[in-house]
């Protein structure tokens, strides 16, 4: 058994950083996918909405370990062999997207019908319309709730240690795994989680705070 | 008035939300520099008309022309014409809170009308000049009180240059000091001939400045004619009985 020391510490801050990476890869791929989802959430097209409500519902009412398990070894066994941080990448994609759409749509609904109206009498057209006016309002509204949910990836790429990739909370297994002191260990663990955490809570109280207050 | 002078006809239109009917049988014609008040009690159904003229409702049945285009018909190809014809102005305003004012007017003539930012920003001076706001062109809205706020909403819809103004209950949300200022903007326009269908609280307004009067009740035109003679003589008990409460 070995004795812990500075060097298992710095593993784990290593690994701390592929904890940034994934939380970046979901929280960039989930902004497109959920856009994209929040978008076709308020077409006009009964297809398109029903399509995103459908993938919303899909993915919400799914674990997202399910998902990484089918991303990972799902594909695998169909000969589409993901190295671990592309299947969790893939699988944190899609679960953030998900949320991202279903709280922009909310944010999209929240701007004053009356905005739709006034820059329909001025002849914008729906793209100008999203691009001009309604997006930019939406954005602001949108702001507090997503640095929010950036706290929930960045505690759900836990996950992806289950499928061998070496982030934070797998590292910390490790690193047990040789030294057997758990508790100093998965403090250390939940220490580095907070420190990541923490400033995004507060941005998110912050910037909550200062939405209410107007602009 | 002679009938190919009508800018806008409407005719036996009907309008219904689920089993409501909220317009019966609309129609009357406004001529071309003509000043219109629309009048009426809550829910006698003049704002969804001023809607359904400014294309912002579908129509059940009847026809709507503006500038000789049909107006309310599902995919009406005129649609863009009908824009640059219409101008609209509503009673909460509607100015875009992110932007500031010169860019709440700018906007559509750069983004609709393909002008450039400098003939835009010109063209924002002009109108601000004439309700009299020149000085708050870079104001954000939250800035402005509710009165400056409409006149830049009517600043916006003159500088696309439209035909006709529509006017929806646009001093409802105001005091009567704010108020004042923002009827004589609208009093302004209609001695610059400009074409103006105003619904209206504003008794006082209608029979100053309002060559036409109409009167709706119950989904329907119930009284129309010159302001003046309506006014004078009643011919229904509605009528008469609305006048009365209101003045």
């Amino acid at each position: 058994m070995n004795q812990l020391g500075t060097n298992h510490l710095l593993y784990l801050l290593v690994a701390a950083q592929w904890t940034v990476a994934l939380s970046l890869i979901a929280f960039v791929g989930g902004s497109v996918l959920g856009l994209a989802i929040a978008l076709m959430r308020v077409s006009k097209s009964g297809v398109v909405r029903a399509i995103a409500s459908g993938y919303i519902q899909l993915i919400q009412g799914t674990p997202l370990l399910i998902v990484l398990f089918l991303s990972y070894f799902g594909l695998g066994i169909i000969g589409l062999k993901l190295v671990p941080l592309v299947a969790a990448g893939i699988s944190l994609t899609l679960y953030a997207g998900a949320f991202l759409g279903e709280i922009w749509r909310g944010c999209i609904e929240a701007v004053p019908k009356t905005q739709w109206e006034a820059s329909d009498c001025l002849g914008l057209n729906r793209a100008q319309q999203y691009t001009y006016v309604i997006l930019p309002q939406a954005v602001k509204i949108a702001i507090p709730p997503t640095v929010g949910f950036m706290v929930q990836i960045v505690k759900n790429t836990s996950l992806a240690s289950v499928i061998g990739f070496v982030e934070l909370a797998r590292a910390g297994q490790i690193v047990n795994n040789s030294t057997f002191e758990p508790f100093v260990i998965f403090t250390c663990v939940a220490a580095i989680y907070f420190a990541l955490c923490y400033p995004l809570s507060v941005a998110s109280r912050t910037l909550e705070r200062r939405a209410n207050a107007g602009r | 008035m002679p009938e190919d002078d009508a800018v806008v006809r409407v005719q036996g239109v009907i309008k219904e939300f689920g089993p409501l009917r909220v317009l019966d049988g609309v129609g009357f014609e406004v001529a071309r520099g003509q000043t219109v008040a629309i009048v009426g009690r809550s829910g006698s159904g003049k704002s969804t008309l001023l809607r359904c003229i400014a294309g912002l409702e579908s129509i059940q049945g009847g026809n709507i022309e503006v500038c000789g285009n049909a107006v309310g018909r599902p995919g009406s190809a005129a649609r863009a014409q009908l824009r640059r014809d219409v101008g609209m102005v509503f009673q909460s305003y509607n100015l875009f809170p992110h932007l500031n004012v010169e860019r709440n007017i700018t906007l559509a003539l750069t983004l609709v009308k393909k002008e450039s930012k400098a003939a835009a920003r010109q063209k924002a001076a002009e109108v601000l000049r004439l309700v009299g706001l020149t000085d708050k062109l870079l104001a954000y809205p939250e800035q402005l009180s509710g009165g400056q706020q409409q006149r830049v909403a009517i600043a916006r819809s003159l500088a696309l240059s439209p035909q006709i103004m529509l006017f929806d209950e646009v001093t409802s949300a105001l005091d009567p000091e704010l108020t004042a200022e923002v009827l004589a903007v609208m009093e302004d326009l209609a001695r610059r001939g400009m074409t103006m269908i105003t619904v209206t609280h504003e008794m006082g307004f209608a029979r100053r400045v309002a060559s036409l009067l109409v009167f709706m009740h119950q989904g329907k035109v119930w009284e129309i004619g010159p302001t003046a003679e309506l006014f004078a003589n009643p011919k229904t008990a509605e009528f008469a009985q609305f006048i009365g409460s209101e003045l």
